[in-house]
């Protein structure tokens, strides 16, 4: 993320100052990042789809030995999935709360969308350790676990954004209401998640 | 409005200054300058072409008998598959984008870096160990054998660590390649200067902008198609794996999804390259500029939905065959429409026959020849015939050394004045373009006699009768081993003893060459010059070039 977060020409005197003069676009740097975010997000949204068209091709054409279904619990993941939803909410609400100024109720709502998203980590584990088939078992068991685990790292590392923001947030941190771009990024990440999530459950568990 | 007052001409900005390297220490740091990237991409690629060449040098020279005789069949295996990968992720890939690109694209847009510096760094220093852990590999596990299309089941049979190994390198590589591509998208899209709109910026921005949104659709499913075979051959899952109730041709899909859009992630920026080298030494402007855009558009479009061309053989159905027939057929047209384009841009001009202008008339040359055979691939009956043969890896070659690295020798005569200041030596040019062009068409023509008449594909030994077409592509092979000797001479002599360039050896109208040679750190000295026609060669009988008018503003609105 700190790559990102370079801004557009390298800091100097003279000569930024001549482009920034000319260019007054330039000085809003803070789109640039979230544009490249946003790029970035479409080539990751891509590996999800390159699974999703592979999971959907095993389906329609590599028939499951006897004896073994397609067929999942469905309470805890779709408790997992409003979970999910829910903090994008909440991670909203901390953006609200910051542009607004005030950095406590900020990071509360971080917390509690950081806690929802460890929530639906403790639910993907329980839900693991409860499941009738290992990593091997089939090719839907082994499709299975690629995708919800790939989904799930991403989680992870979402949870460790949120965190850090957390700690940035304040008078004294980077994160402020005329520098929200760690927020704004975390933020587009996370309901980035949350969508793949939503197409995720719907293939694996309802279709 | 502030406009550089004239003390800072003879300045140099100063903050960089202390927070980088300056003098040859740069190109070993993380230089955060768009110019030193470039030059690190450029030489690091070429280090690798050298890698690459040597091993294709081992090939040539093992298929100059039928027999075995010169290498191991396991080590031919391990070369070949070392040979592709080196020459398309270290060499083509990184040089035709990461190289030039981010040379060029800053000048180009009248910006003075690119929009994300720091990741820009980040995505060469990850060249470096992907490529040396792939050569390191052979020395260590011994290097994968299954080819740089890595099917599975030959991967997932194949030695499990070298594959690994190959995998990781590969997945560097591609990250490396998407996060340059961000950043071209948003240096292109957020970076241009004010004033400057899309449909002035030279003919490289466009191509460049294509490539890099094939590069970020297509890339991150191969990144995940390799995660996947990764799990098949560390974990033992069966998502390739047909005893296990796997699906190969999955595999073959989602890898083609990314490999076939790859061959336009090499060729795409040549197109750029060569519209701008060849106005320039033509003194005519690019002939039908939005033409070329909506060609390369189409491209990139047409580029996503024809990859199970590649899978005519793999059980694919009569629709599958239909369209992607059909589909392949179809991207004749704009490419067709850009030879038109570069063949009315010389029409009538001032060819100027230096060693730029050769290499890029080749590339023409070349490129239709590989075209051809490509919509003679794209038939199915046709395909079926020679698919898996030599002819298969005349075409490929023609596309790519014929396209893809004659624009890049064509490029490095052209622009090797800006990087350093001094021209390249003309006579060793031509001989470098004589003994690259007759040794490219002799060592890879054949190839598509070899293929019609059922040579396979990557095999050590061969049937007895194809061995003389088999030793004339060989004598072409050394040909052009040795037309890399007089090339290496002159650019490292050159650099110290070369010809005086001026900045502006060319007379060009691209932004690049409308400040010094080389470029001062952060492009220009004053603003950055609004050129909005960049091609505007032959419009006044002389065209006023100066220095000093171009660092000062608008100097081309003008026209």
């Amino acid at each position: 993320m700190d790559s990102l977060a370079t801004s557009a020409p390298t800091p100097s005197t003279t000569h930024s100052q001549v482009e920034v003069a000319s260019n007054p676009s330039s000085g809003e740097h803070a789109d640039v990042r979230m544009f490249g975010l946003a790029t970035f997000l479409v080539a990751d949204g891509m590996t999800f789809a390159g699974f999703f068209a592979a999971y959907l091709t095993f389906r329609a054409v590599n028939p499951l030995p006897s004896g073994s279904n397609y067929e999942l619990e469905l309470i805890l993941p779709t408790i997992n999935t409003a979970l999910l939803i829910l903090s994008s909410f909440t991670f909203h609400r901390a953006g609200k709360q910051l542009l607004s100024g005030q950095a406590q109720p900020c990071r509360l709502w971080l917390l509690v969308t950081a806690a929802l998203g460890i929530a639906f980590l403790v639910g993907q584990m329980v839900e693991y350790f409860h499941l009738p088939f290992g990593l091997r078992e089939n090719l839907f068991a082994s499709t299975f676990y690629a995708l919800t685990g790939f989904h799930g790292l991403h989680v992870t590392l979402g949870v460790i954004c949120i965190l850090v923001v957390l700690l940035q947030v304040g008078p004294k941190g980077s994160v402020s209401p005329s520098q929200p771009f760690g927020l704004e990024a975390a933020e587009l990440y996370w309901h980035f998640v949350d969508g793949i999530w939503v197409v995720l459950y719907g293939l694996l568990y309802l279709l | 409005m502030t406009l550089a007052s004239p003390q800072d001409l003879n300045l140099q900005p100063q903050p960089l200054k202390s927070l980088q390297p300056q003098g040859w220490l740069r190109f070993f740091s993380f230089s955060l300058d768009h110019k030193v990237i470039g030059i690190q991409y450029i030489v690091t690629s070429f280090l690798f072409y050298l890698v690459g060449g040597a091993l294709a040098g081992v090939i040539r020279t093992e298929l100059a008998s039928p027999m075995s005789d010169f290498v191991s069949r396991e080590t031919y295996n391990e070369v070949l598959t070392l040979h592709g990968t080196i020459m398309i992720f270290l060499w083509i890939v990184p040089v035709v984008n990461g190289g030039f690109g981010n040379y060029l694209i800053p000048f180009y847009v009248g910006a003075r870096d690119m929009a994300f510096p720091r990741l820009n760094a980040v995505a060469f220093w990850m060249i470096p160990p992907a490529g040396l852990l792939l050569i390191a590999s052979h020395f260590i596990t011994g290097s994968a054998q299954a080819g740089w299309t890595a099917y599975p089941p030959l991967s997932i049979t194949t030695p499990a660590k070298a594959q690994i190994v190959w995998i990781i390198s590969v997945l560097l590589l591609g990250g490396s390649s998407i996060f340059g591509a961000i950043n071209f998208i948003a240096t292109i899209l957020k970076l241009r200067r004010p004033g400057l709109k899309l449909m002035q910026l030279p003919m490289y921005c466009w191509a460049m902008l294509g490539t890099s949104v094939l590069a970020v659709l297509s890339t991150p499913v191969l990144a995940g198609t390799l995660l996947l075979l990764s799990f098949d051959i560390v974990a033992h899952t069966g998502f390739f794996n047909p005893s296990l109730g796997g699906n190969v041709v999955v595999y073959q899909h989602l890898f083609w999804f990314y490999s076939h859009p790859a061959v336009y992630i090499m060729v795409l920026p040549a197109f750029g390259l060569v519209s701008e080298i060849l106005p320039v030494h033509a003194r005519k402007p690019l002939f039908g500029y939005s033409t070329m855009v909506y060609s390369i558009m189409a491209i990139v479009f047409l580029g996503l939905i024809v990859w199970a061309h590649h899978m005519f053989t793999s059980g694919t159905p009569p629709w599958m065959r239909l369209f992607f027939t059909i589909a392949t057929a179809f991207i004749a047209v704009p490419t067709g429409i850009k030879f038109f384009n570069w063949l009315a841009t010389l029409w009538g001009g001032k060819i100027a026959l230096n060693s730029a202008m050769l290499f890029s008339c080749a590339f023409i040359i070349n490129f239709v020849f590989g075209g051809i055979t490509g919509v003679a691939l794209a038939q199915v009956p046709f395909d079926i015939h020679v698919h898996d043969t030599y002819f298969v890896v005349g075409h490929f070659h023609y596309i790519v050394y014929g396209g893809s690295v004659f624009v890049i020798f064509s490029a490095i005569y052209h622009w090797y004045p800006k990087f350093t200041g001094r021209m390249l030596n003309e006579p060793l040019g031509i001989v470098h373009f004589a003994l690259t062009f007759i040794g490219f068409n002799l060592c890879f023509a054949p190839h598509h006699w070899l293929g019609l008449n059922g040579m396979p594909r990557r095999v050590a030994e061969y049937d007895p009768a194809f061995t003389w077409l088999n030793q004339l592509s060989s004598v072409g092979a050394l040909l052009m081993a040795i037309s890399t000797l007089p090339f290496l001479f002159n650019v490292i002599w050159s650099l110290r003893q070369g010809k005086l360039s001026g900045d502006n050896p060319w007379n060009a109208l691209t932004p690049e060459w409308l400040t010094t040679s080389p470029p001062p750190v952060e492009n220009w000295r004053g603003e950055a010059p609004l050129v909005t026609h960049p091609y505007g060669y032959g419009s006044t009988a002389s065209t006023p070039l100066s220095l000093e008018q171009a660092t000062g503003k608008d100097v081309w609105t003008g026209n």
